[in-house]
């Protein structure tokens, strides 16, 4: 990824200069920075519920998520939600688990399917778009409405997490200024190929690793 | 021509051709995908219609379901 203004390397640590990525910022100055933006996140499932509480932890200041989905017994294999809150609609048990982790985070949480029609006035405003969908055709029509109808919102797609293992062809591709693939782009789910919790774990906070990278690259 | 599909660089006998075409020369039978040319998303209703030619970039992503 391209270093954004302001990057100098760390001189005089452990770390290998070559390979570190840093804005010389301390910790505080790093979250007062991340405040300030919003973070679109459609779908609050595996992707989704993980990515958000990665993101909220950082100290995004505002997370939009949209779902329409109950927490169901099944989701506790690999989504970020609890026994107590089965039954909940995964947008108000995100909200709240959120609460119990960043209060200072806010959490616009929207209820409703998503569609060629909400998605603009959704998510116009958000700094970087999240798609967090589960089938191929929903994230395709968010993908399309995105970019063609609120275009230059940068939007991280998580595509290829089925299954397990095989860590070394879990990537992050750059494919221009406002679209981003993480996953292995090739493993789809299905009966014999479940999506399990390390490998949607592991493209989930890629994405929000990313979005963290696109962020710190905003400093001026 | 020479297009630049997914960052490599390909000739192609044709001068020009439409996007439908290229996937069907390329064999891209992979239905659930993005095609973005020169950082343009194409919809997919407009895969007939759009033409690609001499110097483009072309990129197709494809969408794996889970999540």
């Amino acid at each position: 990824m391209k270093q954004g203004p302001g990057k100098k390397q760390v001189r005089g640590s452990d770390s290998f200069p070559e390979l570190v990525q840093t804005t010389g910022m301390k910790i505080f100055e790093i979250r007062a920075h991340l405040l300030r933006f919003r973070v679109g996140i459609a779908g609050a499932g595996g992707l989704g519920s993980n990515c958000a509480v990665a993101l909220a932890r950082s100290g995004i200041g505002t997370i939009v998520i949209s779902d329409f989905d109950i927490v169901e017994p099944s989701n506790l294999a690999r989504q970020y939600f609890f026994i107590n809150q089965l039954g909940m609609f995964k947008t108000s048990a995100i909200k709240e688990t959120i609460a119990r982790i960043n209060p200072d985070a806010i959490v616009i949480a929207h209820t409703e399917m998503l569609s060629r029609d909400n998605i603009p006035a959704i998510f116009a405003g958000c700094d970087v778009i999240v798609e967090a969908f589960d089938t191929d055709s929903m994230k395709e029509m968010l993908v399309e409405t995105i970019q063609t109808k609120i275009p230059g919102i940068p939007v991280i797609i998580g595509s290829g997490l089925a299954g397990w293992g095989r860590n070394d062809l879990i990537r992050c591709r750059k494919i221009d200024e406002s679209l981003y693939v993480c996953g292995d782009e090739m493993t789809a789910t299905g009966p014999d190929n479940p999506p399990m919790a390390p490998r949607v774990g592991v493209v989930a906070n890629m994405q929000a690793n990313l979005v963290i990278e696109i962020l710190m690259n905003k400093l001026n | 021509m020479k297009l630049i599909l997914n960052n490599r660089e390909e000739e192609f006998s044709q001068a020009k051709c439409t996007v439908s075409q290229l996937l069907e020369i390329k064999k891209l039978s992979f239905r659930m995908r993005i095609i973005k040319i020169n950082g343009v998303l194409i919809p997919k209703d407009e895969y007939e219609t759009t033409c690609i030619k001499e110097g483009d970039n072309v990129q197709v992503i494809y969408l794996m379901s889970g999540g």
